[in-house]
């Protein structure tokens, strides 16, 4: 019914859809978001012009293809997408904490369910998956002793594609709304029929395009970790980060195609009158769950996977000790990566399937916390017979060990699945996987992002604020999720907006409280990059090596130089560094050579915005400008393969010149 | 949410579980209206059970790994000199196997358990017993209800009785129940948690859910599935009474006015929400088959005949190209035409 009135009023021939009542004008928070912004947005263009920085951006970022700049934008980009991401989540805990009995809250329907859906797909799309990316991209190519990844054009290409998708999900909240379906858009709610605006769109070509830039930037990690590594680097003496960035890239590369033909097959529904997943005429709707799943279990091991490997690496440097169990943890990676496609079904035990079906994945998923299980335990034998120090990365580690096995023993509790029918979809499922998501991945990345800062900046991270940070996180996550968990065993479920049970009311206000403190672990964060900024000369890593680490990212200067090694680095141990360390080893000081680079180009940028007009007009039906976007991209795509202009050489001398700065600063510092 | 079950029924719990009350605290922390923990119906209580199950038994490892984990913090600290430094120790036979045994273990039990209280608790499966103590008599009938999720309020049929409501169940208690449940638009799932687990209701699809209500009581039941913006109001009342009082309902119910015809349930398929408790003393025979096929509009053709004719024609098309090719050219084309209804 709706559709037929929605084709009614025909399309604007050039806006589609665009219209002045699109601009949400009448919701004060939104307008006040918009000037927040907008007045950031003042601020930074001022900086740019007055230190005239337009230039060194574009040069040196924008166009760069260097794996370690790409990284640094990678995590940039989710740090700023973390700050949306977890607005969203203070709103919904502020309107789960009033809206009780009389009091509405402050968000109707309209706009709370878009709060969640947003805030679920941001925080997985935007900014674990920037995160854990900008972490890979950083460091595998400094672990194998590569000069930058395999196809460094195709790396600066992924993540434009990714801000693009994000800034189109941006887009969507001053420009139109956002979906209001959750953070997977389960059809029928999801169809034309129940969901006739533009919010389901903007979330279907955010991810198609963001999409693109994870599987291509899956492709170019697999060939770099299996093409790149340093000579004597087999398999079984890769660094354990890098063996995790293999496997969940693997998994990216074989799920996400999975990810972008559902969200098409969800898309031709909309648009074009197929059905695929509708309720009549043959459409299967319990089709998209399984398809949707199939990708998003797999996922969910994309983002702790990597953190796995981080945790693994810091656990052995700061207990000044080998890895216990190097193997059984390579092959606790391999088997999780491979069990995590024969679990997708527990994510809807509920939706009737037989009993035979539902054991079987339930006893699958139960499976997984064998591996994982060893794993946890090869990083308790390490830390046995060790010597600790708890800097800030160690201790993220040890307070992701006591926080993830609870959240490991609620996900087996989940996977039984007559116990599931009575805690799926409520308040303890939600604290059940943000128990492994923060508990696990946020936590991972705060420990990767200290202990790699000093790689990437050439200092080190303030200590004090880095404390702070991690007990307001480690607090505020046990405050804000120990409610939800005893609410799920009052059956209370996920996305209510308001509430009929005052006695509820006391356990919403200590979740509430638990985020502020959050809230005060993020500010901690951001303060702690300013004071190590404001303090970098005291925090100055001189050596290269500020952890004794023992992996080779460690055999280089803070920050590398572009190319990153001098000369390729020869392997003998699975702890490379620390083996070289071992045997005296003596940094090369003459001989070197030019060294082959490949060049910057603007050619990843240029396309990426065109799919970002392509993709926004498609949202807003202005089919000329989506052909317009899409000629252009297959133009500018064209275009780039005539480029033959794609790699110079690092003169010797200059090699020489970096080279000598390294060595005197090393001996500055004896 | 009811609160007055502080009692808890011991002898509900296996015995497995009641060796583990020492840590019921952790459990009822939140004071005593932790219906999932403490229903009234068996099916649910069943299920309640097995979350205790499986949670003690992974605590068997959970808590000696995390107790491990802060004293090797702690005695392995740096600042610890007394403490022994193996740098190079990183394999021992005997802890791997242990590593992977020990879970797998504790796996073999859960899976163990997960297989046959799948199977046990299947919503499907027709119920063997009323509680613990008394099995189902031979040649009781369940009742049955049909239950349709609609934008935003849930519809409940009996089609024994007659009669049908709108976000008010009824049923007697020490009964077995069976819902047949569809939706009229997107997904839902029906769920009232003192009685059984949820089940989702999706369109043009039927789910089924068995259980068994053992209390009088008034219980919550709502959606636990989102399904748009009246989703939070989509809640009804679960009434668990005596046969008695069922049966005087029932006869209450068959005198109210109002009869869900077709053209009825086409106006209240209307999306609304905070919808009122409506009473329908008579029901169209076959209503909830016309929900579950799509066809309740008059005119619209029902899925189940579609793929039906489907069916016919695909059968047909095969049968004439199983059959020699110059028998009857000229006819193939006609027999395959799918047949359209206007």
């Amino acid at each position: 019914m709706t559709m037929s009135e929605h084709t009614l009023t025909p399309n604007h021939p050039i806006l589609g859809r665009l219209s002045w009542e699109s601009i949400p004008l009448h919701e004060p928070i939104l307008i006040g978001t918009f000037a927040m912004v907008a007045l950031g947005g003042l601020a930074f263009l001022a900086v740019m012009f007055k230190f005239r920085l337009w230039g060194p951006l574009w040069k040196n970022w924008i166009t760069s293809i260097d794996h370690k700049r790409i990284g640094i934008m990678y995590m940039i980009l989710g740090i700023i997408m973390l700050l949306r991401g977890f607005a969203d989540a203070l709103m919904m805990r502020a309107q789960q904490a009033m809206a009780f009995g009389d009091n509405v809250g402050f968000l109707p329907p309209h706009h709370y369910d878009q709060v969640f859906t947003a805030h679920g797909t941001i925080m997985i799309f935007f900014v674990a998956m920037p995160l854990v990316t900008g972490l890979m991209n950083y460091v595998v190519p400094l672990q194998i002793g590569a000069r930058d990844v395999s196809f460094p054009f195709l790396n600066n290409f992924s993540f434009w594609m990714t801000t693009f998708g994000a800034m189109l999900t941006m887009a969507s909240l001053f420009i139109g709304e956002f979906a209001k379906t959750g953070w997977l858009a389960f059809p029928p709610l999801s169809g034309i029929m129940a969901s006739p605006d533009v919010g389901v769109d903007y979330y279907i070509w955010s991810l198609q395009i963001a999409g693109v830039g994870t599987t291509l930037s899956g492709v170019n990690l697999i060939a770099t970790i299996v093409k790149m590594r340093a000579p004597g680097m087999d398999l079984m003496k890769m660094p354990v980060f890098t063996w995790t960035a293999l496997c969940t890239n693997a998994l990216i590369v074989a799920t996400f195609p999975i990810l972008t033909v559902t969200l098409a097959m969800l898309s031709l529904d909309r648009m074009v009158g197929t059905n695929f997943f509708t309720n009549d005429l043959g459409g299967n709707p319990m089709l998209y769950v399984n398809l949707i799943w199939i990708w998003g279990h797999p996922e969910v091991y994309i983002l702790i996977l990597p953190v796995f490997g981080v945790f693994s690496e810091i656990v052995s440097t700061f207990s000044a000790k080998r890895l216990f169990g190097y193997t059984s943890m390579v092959y606790a990676t391999v088997v999780i990566t491979i069990l995590s496609y024969l679990v997708w079904l527990h994510h809807f035990f509920t939706m009737g399937s037989g009993a035979s079906v539902n054991s079987f994945f339930g006893i699958t998923t139960m499976i997984i916390s064998i591996p994982t299980g060893a794993k946890i335990f090869n990083w308790l034998f390490t830390m046995y017979k060790g010597r600790i120090t708890f800097d800030v990365p160690m201790l993220w580690t040890v307070g992701f060990m006591l926080t993830f096995v609870i959240g490991g023993m609620t996900g087996v509790m989940l996977a039984v699945p007559p116990a599931d029918f009575v805690l799926h979809n409520s308040l303890f499922l939600i604290a059940h996987f943000h128990n492994v998501i923060i508990g696990g991945v946020v936590f991972g990345l705060f420990a990767g992002m200290n202990y790699w800062f000093p790689k990437a900046f050439g200092f080190k991270l303030d200590e004090f604020w880095g404390k702070v940070c991690f007990w307001c996180w480690l607090v505020g996550f046990w405050v804000a999720f120990t409610p939800l968990y005893v609410m799920g065993f009052m059956g209370v479920t996920r996305r209510m907006n308001h509430f009929d049970d005052p006695s509820l009311q006391i356990w919403f206000v200590i979740a509430a409280i638990g985020a502020l403190i959050i809230a005060g672990g993020i500010g901690a964060f951001l303060m702690q990059i300013y004071v190590s900024w404001r303090d970098r000369e005291k925090l100055r890593d001189v050596t290269g090596d500020p952890w004794g680490g023992r992996t080779l990212e460690w055999a280089t200067s803070s920050p590398p130089p572009d190319y990153n090694f001098a000369f390729t680095p020869v392997v003998h141990d699975s702890d490379s560094w620390a083996d070289m360390k071992a045997h005296n080893y003596k940094r090369p000081t003459k001989g070197f050579v030019d060294i082959h680079m490949p060049k910057n180009t603007a050619a990843g940028f240029i396309i990426s915005a065109l799919s970002f007009v392509m993709g926004f007009a498609l949202v807003w039906q202005m089919w000329a400008l989506a052909i317009i976007g899409f000629v252009a991209m297959m133009a500018a795509i064209i275009t780039h393969t005539f480029n033959y202009k794609r790699d110079f050489y690092i003169k010797a001398e200059e090699v020489v010149r970096t080279e000598e700065a390294h060595t005197r600063l090393l001996e500055s510092h004896v | 949410m009811l609160s007055n079950s502080c009692d808890v029924n011991y002898r509900m719990i296996p015995p497995i579980a009641r060796r583990g009350l020492f840590l019921a605290p952790l459990l009822w922390l939140a004071g005593c209206n932790t219906v999932v923990l403490n229903p009234s119906g068996d099916i649910a209580a069943q299920q309640g059970n097995l979350v205790i199950v499986s949670t003690l038994l992974m605590l068997l490892i959970i808590v000696p790994v995390m107790i491990l984990i802060c004293l090797f913090a702690w005695r392995y600290r740096k600042a610890n000199t007394s403490a022994k430094y193996e740098p190079n120790w990183d394999h021992s036979t005997k802890l791997e196997l242990m590593i992977w045994g020990a879970p797998l273990l504790i796996i073999i039990v859960l899976g163990a358990i997960t297989w046959i209280y799948t199977h046990l608790l299947d919503p499907y499966r027709p119920l063997s017993r009323i509680d613990q103590h008394r099995p189902v008599a031979a040649g009781v009938k369940p009742l049955e209800i049909q239950v349709v999720a609609m934008d935003w309020k849930w519809m409940f049929i009996y089609p024994e009785q007659g009669i049908a409501t709108i976000n008010e169940v009824v049923t007697p208690i020490d009964v077995p129940v069976r819902f047949k449940l569809t939706s009229s638009t997107v997904m839902n799932a029906f769920y009232v948690p003192a009685l059984a687990g949820m089940i989702y209701t999706m369109p043009g699809m039927e789910t089924q859910l068995n259980a068994v209500m053992n209390k009088v009581g008034v219980y919550d039941g709502f959606s636990a599935n989102y399904s748009g913006a009246g989703f939070s109001q989509m809640r009804f009342k679960y009434h668990g009474v005596s046969q008695g009082d069922f049966d005087a309902w029932v006869e209450k119910t068959r005198g109210a006015t109002g009869a869900l015809t077709r053209a009825e349930f086409v106006l209240l398929d209307k999306p609304t929400t905070k919808h009122p408790i409506t009473h329908f003393g008579n029901v169209d025979k076959g209503l909830y088959d016309l929900v579950l096929n799509r066809c309740v509009v008059e005119g619209s053709v029902c899925m189940n005949t579609m793929m039906h004719q489907d069916a016919t024609r695909i059968k047909a098309a095969a049968a004439v190209k199983a059959m020699d090719k110059d028998v009857c050219e000229t006819d193939v084309a006609a027999t395959a035409q799918p047949i359209r209804k206007e």
